[in-house]
């Protein structure tokens, strides 16, 4: 119910709510939670596994039990009532332990932002503020966060700070933040972990607040990345329960929630109030409910009253039962919720006491989670019956309740860091409380972690089958692992297992608290990292061109590059069928722009290159290119590519697509940490050259047309050569390089002119059918060739001569890379896998890549299982020029096998496939030269 | 997310660099010269101490250059970063 | 000459888009220049003072004005030279006369990286978003220059002013159209009404 004068909740403006398809009435400021309460609903939803009634057990996300799905403004699962701010037409329903995802995209969007301070403050009550205000002061650079919609922590308002009311307190600190330009004061934002460093993740809850009005254009919630020189950690303390039997219903509240729901939202959570407690601070509580109107009766484990407080109880009429305990409660039919306490009296006497409401306090956990997160240690306090952090960390300091301060007087003199601090007016002074974690009954309805519907049954069978660790029995029971990872049940499991053991709980210890502190959405983990922004999308200068042509794209790493042109009616295999042709028998241009081009400059420059290919660079001649393999020290190949001498002292380095990056990295790594006395410089000019290859023997025309200076003949410019020419003033660097086999031309140019030289090149090219093809036709040309593709048909254990390419090996030279391991042992058998060409005999079945390679025994069966695989298809397409598919594969001993028939299993077929020279297309080398 | 003292653009968050294995383990003078046992230690063996332990670090994704540092492999704590030619330094960890 | 063969901007297809940002928020395609990657050897740098017009900068992640352009420090032997005046080429043959009898290089590089400008009151809380690095004025003012990264991009990141609304953003130009959208999605938080209606 709602009691006047009570809350800070706009009671001038009403919600309206729907919770399990009935319509209800709340105010701005409620949560979900209070605003359920105040109409009388208790019950939110059952347990996962036992079906028992639940309800709320606490006002904030400390709360174990409340999990409710939203379905509007916006769906999402596994919410704590007690965290969901009210908004008008907010949509909800009580979960049973388990949510169910939205089926409608999420559209709202996330981000990220990083921060730089000198000191973040995690907590913005009475301690946290006061730090926060201290380095404000200091002139530092500050973030001051805080979980809930407003600052203030766990202050009522009922203090009196520096003879003001508190919540003035709060007020003028929050207005002096304001002043400073350099502090960020965040609220509705959970720290949620604390890493090295100093880096802190916090999650700011932005426009759930604002419900339907919520702009589009802002972040739903935003991920703070925040690199912290001090971390102040100031955030308080979670109130303990007291585990007894069937302490899990409805009704059965944490004492100081049940005071923060009359002070936040005028909520009086019951009526007949039994105030369980061996803690000072359930007094509060018990004190307020009674002057908010409750009937009130507080159970006291401690065989005396503190004096202070049972004279404010007595003033009221609150029966104060020392010496007793509850152990036990009773339920209403309907919705479940407590109706009575079951109460152990000091002389034995068991009494039942009827209420509404059943409030406890086992005393508090300090909320110690962002100092454990990272390495921080954690140490048993017998005073608090709990842990709190133990050791001084570097750039960490722990201040107020979280560091088991309980007094306002503590928490203002800590937070104040040396600053005067301010007065708590009349608190009283907290007396040594008793340590109840357990009150003895049946085990098997004493819950430890309500949510997981884990009791203190579950605890002994863990002891029982061997348990000894806090993490072993975490495990094994699950306690501690719901959406509150263990907020209030994990020192209660630790204390009940140490108690079951029978060893002292400062030696069992307690588990270690990871991130996240609450629940992180993925989606805001994403940020704006999802759809078109997922990953970087890698285009070409021609890319507009590419899109224009109708070209399919195939990712090559982060790139998009043109597959294959169709023509309208036109598959994959009929598009690279025509394009194939096209090259082979006029003339095809392919944007090769991707490839990875490096400058290699300096006197040492062909030293390295000597060094870091099999083959001899430094015998090339100015003018020339050659061919190369690259291999690590292990003998194996990692990437292949061709070697542009442009000076004495410079060569370009053309590597794969996909390994431009990594083959720079691998020079940079040899030059830089091995060799730093060669005089040798490396830049990647990877995107500097839009590279065109012009291929198949009509390319000549086209060249000679575009470039009237330059001697296309063979004899002026022969295969393995480039020349430098100009277009309108242009420098453009031509290379007769082919990796299909035919005449062909590279055309370099820097690619600010690439759109305008490829339309110039096809329009050149035009009245000989010049046809732009995709990768998909420049693999199937390259593997009729039997060129390999590094790692496609190499996965980092084929050496060159396994590809056959023992020509690319230098014998002069007295070391390389990878040389020394071409002699090991394992390296020079003769059944290792070798590349060969594949041709199935059907000359119809295109045999999929991967798929296996195995022989049949001389009588024509299978070998008896396991079937011995000799090898696998790394290749495979359909060839114009064969006529036929074909393909290339790794098969031990392969070039030995040169005539063979092997098989393939395709499906369930075995499919016969004769094993040739890889190279199946013009092996003479007829036509490179056109 | 740890921070990293690149030498030369000092703190910067350990994704902007790439891990390069031991340090100080030179290229043999004479591959030819040595047996296919002292190649393969050479090739395939590192040491993998708990402590302190002399890595190779690349600021990849900043200046680019190639750095040491001496870690503590049980705390990931970098105990010192130095320049490649330079002498591991004494810390301790 | 040249100009018969025109040049594309890599971000010709976003202009529109920049044209549209909220106030607070400009995004230019800067015309493309003449750049060249220059590396000189420690003890050596003066070589280069003549040709480039300026002392190459020694401290790391600054950069200094020259001529017709800037000098980035890329790393303890190594800078980026801009030349809004020169070809190409032809910046690239002057830097590698003037360096390579000095074990020095130069490398036209003037289409491996393309220039966009951020400017506005929130151009550093656009970066904020998505750059790791302390942009504070006090940390990152002009004259300052980082490679890092932005959103999941590689850029060099220069400051031009002191005030942390003006910086300008080199990219590779394959990267150049994911940024563009990146930037442009970043900015939809500074659409009216603006971040501070979350408060």
């Amino acid at each position: 119910m709602r009691v006047d004068g009570y809350g800070r909740i706009d009671r001038s403006r009403t919600l309206g709510f729907t919770f399990d398809g009935r319509s209800y009435t709340g105010h701005p400021g409620d949560t979900l939670a209070s605003a359920l309460l105040a109409n009388g609903v208790h019950r939110i939803g059952s347990s996962v596994t036992l079906g028992r009634p639940r309800g709320i057990s606490a006002a904030w996300s400390e709360d174990a039990t409340g999990l409710v799905q939203v379905e509007e403004p916006f769906p999402e699962p596994m919410l704590l009532a007690t965290t969901v701010e009210l908004v008008d037409g907010l949509v909800a329903r009580g979960l049973g332990g388990q949510g169910r995802l939205a089926e409608v995209a999420d559209t709202a969007r996330y981000d990220r932002m990083h921060h730089h301070v000198d000191t973040l403050v995690v907590g913005a009550g009475p301690a946290g503020l006061l730090a926060a205000r201290a380095a404000a002061r200091r002139g530092e650079r500050v973030a001051l966060l805080d979980d809930r919609p407003e600052p203030g922590g766990s202050l009522t308002g009922t203090e009196r700070i520096d003879g003001r009311p508190s919540r003035e307190f709060v007020a003028d600190v929050v207005a002096e933040l304001a002043t400073h330009p350099e502090v960020a004061h965040l609220q509705r934002t959970t720290a949620f972990g604390r890493y090295d460093d100093g880096f802190v993740l916090a999650l700011q809850h932005r426009t759930d607040h604002l419900g339907a009005d919520a702009p589009r254009t802002l972040s739903r919630q935003r991920v703070h990345r925040i690199r912290a020189g001090r971390t102040v950690i100031a955030t308080g303390a979670h109130e303990r329960p007291i585990v007894f039997a069937d302490n899990d219903r409805p009704g059965i509240l944490l004492a100081a929630s049940a005071r923060d729901l009359l002070h936040r939202y005028g909520v009086l959570a019951g009526r007949e109030v039994v105030v369980f407690t061996g803690d000072d601070a359930a007094y509060a509580a018990a004190v307020d409910l009674a002057d908010a109107g409750a009937a009130v009766t507080v159970v006291e484990a401690r065989p005396q009253a503190p004096a202070h407080w049972a004279g404010a109880a007595a003033d009221r009429g609150i029966p104060v039962l020392t010496g007793s305990l509850v152990a036990g409660t009773e339920g209403a039919p309907g919705d479940g919720r407590v109706s009575a306490a079951v109460v152990t009296g000091a002389d034995g006497a068991r009494t039942v006491l009827g209420c509404d409401l059943l409030a406890v306090s086992g005393g508090w956990n300090p909320t110690a989670h962002l100092f454990s997160h990272v390495r921080g240690t954690l140490a048993y306090d017998p005073a608090l019956g709990a842990f709190r952090p133990g050791e001084d960390l570097d750039g960490v300091a722990v201040v107020g309740a979280a560091n088991g301060t309980l007094d306002l007087a503590g928490c203002l003199r800590e937070g104040a860091s040396g600053e005067r601090p301010p007065s708590a007016d009349g608190e009283p002074e907290r007396t040594p409380g008793a340590i109840v974690w357990r009150v003895e009954g049946p085990h098997d309805r004493q819950f430890v972690d309500v949510q997981r519907d884990a009791t203190v049954a579950d605890i002994a069978r863990a002891v029982g089958a061997g348990m000894r660790s806090a993490e072993h029995v975490k495990r094994y029971t699950t306690i501690g692992t719901a959406h509150d990872q263990g907020k209030t049940s994990g020192v209660l499991a630790s204390a009940i297992t140490a108690e079951l053991l029978g060893v002292p709980i400062e030696d069992l210890g307690t588990t270690t608290f990871r991130p996240p502190y609450t629940p992180v959405a993925f989606a805001a983990l994403a940020g704006r990292e999802r759809g078109q922004l997922f990953d970087p999308v890698r285009t070409t200068a021609l890319h507009a061109w590419h899109v224009g042509a109708g070209a399919v794209f195939e990712d090559v790493g982060q790139w998009k590059r043109p597959r294959y042109y169709p023509r309208p009616g036109e598959d994959m295999e009929a598009a690279v069928l025509r394009e194939c042709a096209a090259v082979r028998d006029g003339v095809g241009i392919l944007d090769g722009s991707t490839l990875g081009k490096i400058d290699v400059q300096g006197r040492d420059a062909a030293v390295l290159l000597d060094r870091v290919y099999t083959n001899m660079m430094s015998n090339l001649a100015v003018g020339r290119v050659r061919y190369g393999v690259m291999c690590g020290p292990d003998g194996m190949v990692i990437d292949d590519g061709t070697v542009l001498r442009l000076a004495e002292d410079r060569f370009t380095v053309i590597t794969t697509t996909g390994g431009a990056a990594k083959i720079l990295d691998w020079l940079e790594e040899w030059v830089q940490t091995e060799w730093p006395d060669l005089r040798v410089h490396l830049a990647s000019v990877t995107e500097q050259w839009a590279v065109f290859p012009v291929v198949g023997p009509r390319s000549r025309h086209v060249i000679s047309r575009l470039f009237a200076d330059l001697d296309v003949s063979n004899d002026a410019f022969g295969f393995m050569c480039w020349r430098d020419t100009e277009l309108d003033g242009v420098p453009v660097r031509v290379a007769r390089i082919s990796f299909s086999g035919e005449l062909a031309y590279e055309v370099n140019v820097n690619a600010w002119y690439a759109p305008a030289v490829w339309e110039r090149l096809l329009a050149a090219g035009e009245k000989h059918g010049i046809t732009p093809y995709g990768t998909e036709t420049m693999h199937v040309l390259r593997a009729e060739k039997g060129y390999p593709i590094i790692g496609q048909d190499t996965d980092g254990t084929v050496t060159p001569h396994d590809l056959g390419m023992a020509w690319a090996v230098s014998k002069k030279k007295s070391d390389f890379i990878g040389k020394r391991s071409f002699s090991r042992a394992e390296n020079t058998d003769p059944l290792r896998k070798q590349l060969v060409g594949l041709l199935p005999t059907d000359a119809r079945t295109k045999i999929p890549e991967g798929s296996q390679v195995v022989e049949f025994c001389p009588d024509g069966a299978l070998p008896a299982p396991p079937v011995p695989m000799l090898g696998h298809v790394t290749s495979s397409y359909r060839s114009a020029a064969l006529g036929r598919p074909f393909a290339l594969a790794l098969v031990k001993g392969g070039r030995q096998r040169v005539g063979d028939v092997v098989h393939v299993p395709v499906g369930d077929a075995l499919v016969p496939a004769e094993i040739t020279s890889s190279v199946l297309v013009d092996p003479e080398g007829n036509r490179r030269d056109g | 997310m740890q921070l990293i003292r690149c030498p030369w653009c000092g703190p910067r968050e350990e994704v902007e660099f790439h891990y390069g294995g031991q340090a100080h383990v030179a290229y043999p003078d004479d591959p030819a010269a040595l047996t296919d046992e002292q190649w393969a230690r050479y090739v395939f063996f590192r040491d993998n101490p708990k402590g302190a332990f002399a890595e190779r670090w690349s600021h990849s994704a900043g200046c680019r250059r190639w750095f040491n540092a001496v870690r503590d492999t049980r705390t990931y704590r970098f105990l010192a970063v130095y320049k490649p030619g330079e002498a591991r330094p004494e810390v301790a960890s | 000459m040249a100009d018969t063969l025109h040049r594309s901007p890599v971000l010709r297809h976003r202009e529109d888009a920049f044209a549209r940002l909220p106030e607070g928020l400009e995004i230019v395609a800067e015309p493309d220049v003449a750049l060249a990657d220059l590396r000189v050897p420690e003890g050596a740098v003066a070589s280069a003072t003549g040709v480039v017009g300026v002392a190459l900068p020694l401290e790391p992640n600054t950069w200094v004005a020259r001529p017709g352009g800037q000098v980035v420090w890329l790393g303890p032997d190594e800078w980026l030279v801009s030349d809004a005046d020169e070809r190409p080429e032809a910046l690239e043959a002057a830097l590698r006369a003037a360096v390579a009898p000095h074990d020095g290089a130069a490398v036209d590089v003037s289409a491996q990286r393309t220039a966009v400008r951020l400017r506005g009151r929130h151009a550093r809380a656009l970066l904020a978003t998505g750059c790791a690095l302390d942009l504070h004025p006090s940390v990152f003012g002009a004259g300052r220059s980082a490679q890092t990264t932005l959103g999941l991009v590689g850029v060099v990141l220069l400051a031009l002013d002191d005030r942390g609304e003006d910086y300008r953003i080199l990219v590779r130009p394959s990267f150049a159209g994911y940024l563009a959208d990146w930037l442009l999605d970043a900015a939809v938080e500074f659409e009216p009404p603006g971040p501070a209606a979350a408060l």
